[in-house]
């Protein structure tokens, strides 16, 4: 009953959204990994931030405020006529780390998709989401000339905590991206239990 | 910006054709609290929506089935700000409802994450 009457003004919203984030460096997949699932091709929209510059921008005591568009990739599943799912890729240039915030507020959880040819490029990302406490899991891309590291190998050299789910992955294959995204939930469920106890028929 | 702007064009105004132009210049619509993953939907058919300004006309025809507000904005190709204001314009008249996500101190419960997980696992 959520639209689709012949009567539009008829109609009641009682459908909602929620989101996942697919995080990571510049370049390593993170659009690649929303086609792969995504019902329609990747979208972008292009959300425009106007803050003072501060910080690595600041320009010797110039205060001017700027604006800067952002461009955001995302996709959609529609999980059933009730709820949609939401796939959003992080911006992957570290000057758009203010867009991050915004992005995982209210976030179900988040991807982190790692490159082992640039494993650095993904530590922010990590760092980002233990600092607001957002649970994530690592999907490590694998590419074809990347050098093959076994999932522990990476694991230690991201310092994770051992509750972090990780696992190699192909951001351009749909088994392998929903196995990613299963894995998120399942460790999203896990950590949810406490919360469980007190909701009526959860599992 | 404060109180209302119902009518801030009239035919003199001439094509549409800046995104902030069509606001108005208006860049701000935090009243409603509009996110990325609020849902819209219009509560004017396809055919009403041909009678109305163009990019508010568009918006009506995109949204006849529950749409983020993200969405709305890749399809009208306007940046998410300016697609904002033109929403709460749509909202503020009548022609769209919103729902916006779960409050954000809310932990997402467990019979959405089972929806999620079982929806992925059967694609």
């Amino acid at each position: 009953m959520a639209s689709g009457s012949s009567d539009p003004r008829r109609r009641t919203l009682t459908a909602t959204a929620v989101k996942i984030i697919i995080a990571g460096g510049f370049g390593v997949g993170k659009t690649t990994m929303v086609g792969s699932v995504s019902e329609v091709a990747p979208l972008r929209t292009e959300e425009v931030i106007t803050e003072a510059s501060a910080g690595v921008d600041d320009l010797s005591g110039v205060q001017n405020k700027k604006t800067t568009t952002v461009a955001l990739d995302f996709g959609r599943i529609t999980i059933n006529p009730e709820l949609i799912l939401y796939l959003f890729g992080t911006p992957g240039q570290d000057r758009f780390w203010f867009m991050w915030d915004e992005l995982s507020r209210g976030a179900l959880g988040a991807v982190v998709l790692a490159d082992t040819r640039r494993l650095d490029s993904c530590f922010a990302a990590v760092d980002f989401f233990e600092s607001r406490n957002l649970p994530f899991v690592v999907g490590v891309n694998c590419f074809d000339d990347g050098y093959r590291y076994t999932a522990e190998e990476v694991s230690q050299a991201l310092d994770l905590d051992p509750g972090v789910p990780m696992l190699l992955c192909d951001a351009r294959d749909r088994e392998s991206t929903k196995q990613v995204l299963v894995t998120l939930l399942e460790h999203l469920m896990s950590g949810s239990d406490d919360l469980a106890a007190s909701i009526p028929f959860a599992r | 910006m404060t109180g209302r702007h119902e009518a801030w064009f009239d035919e003199a105004a001439g094509p549409l054709v800046r995104p902030y132009a069509v606001t108005g210049g208006r860049t701000r619509s935090d009243t409603l609290g509009l996110d990325l993953i609020t849902l819209v939907v219009a509560m004017r058919s396809a055919a009403e929506a041909a009678g109305m300004e163009p990019e508010y006309g568009r918006i009506l025809r995109l949204c006849q089935h529950p749409t983020s507000v993200a969405e709305v904005a890749a399809r009208v190709d306007l940046p998410l700000p300016v697609v904002k204001v033109l929403l709460s314009d749509l909202i503020e008249q009548g022609h769209v409802l919103f729902r916006t996500a779960a409050p954000v101190t809310e932990t997402p419960n467990k019979h959405v994450l089972q929806a999620v997980l079982d929806g992925i696992r059967k694609l």
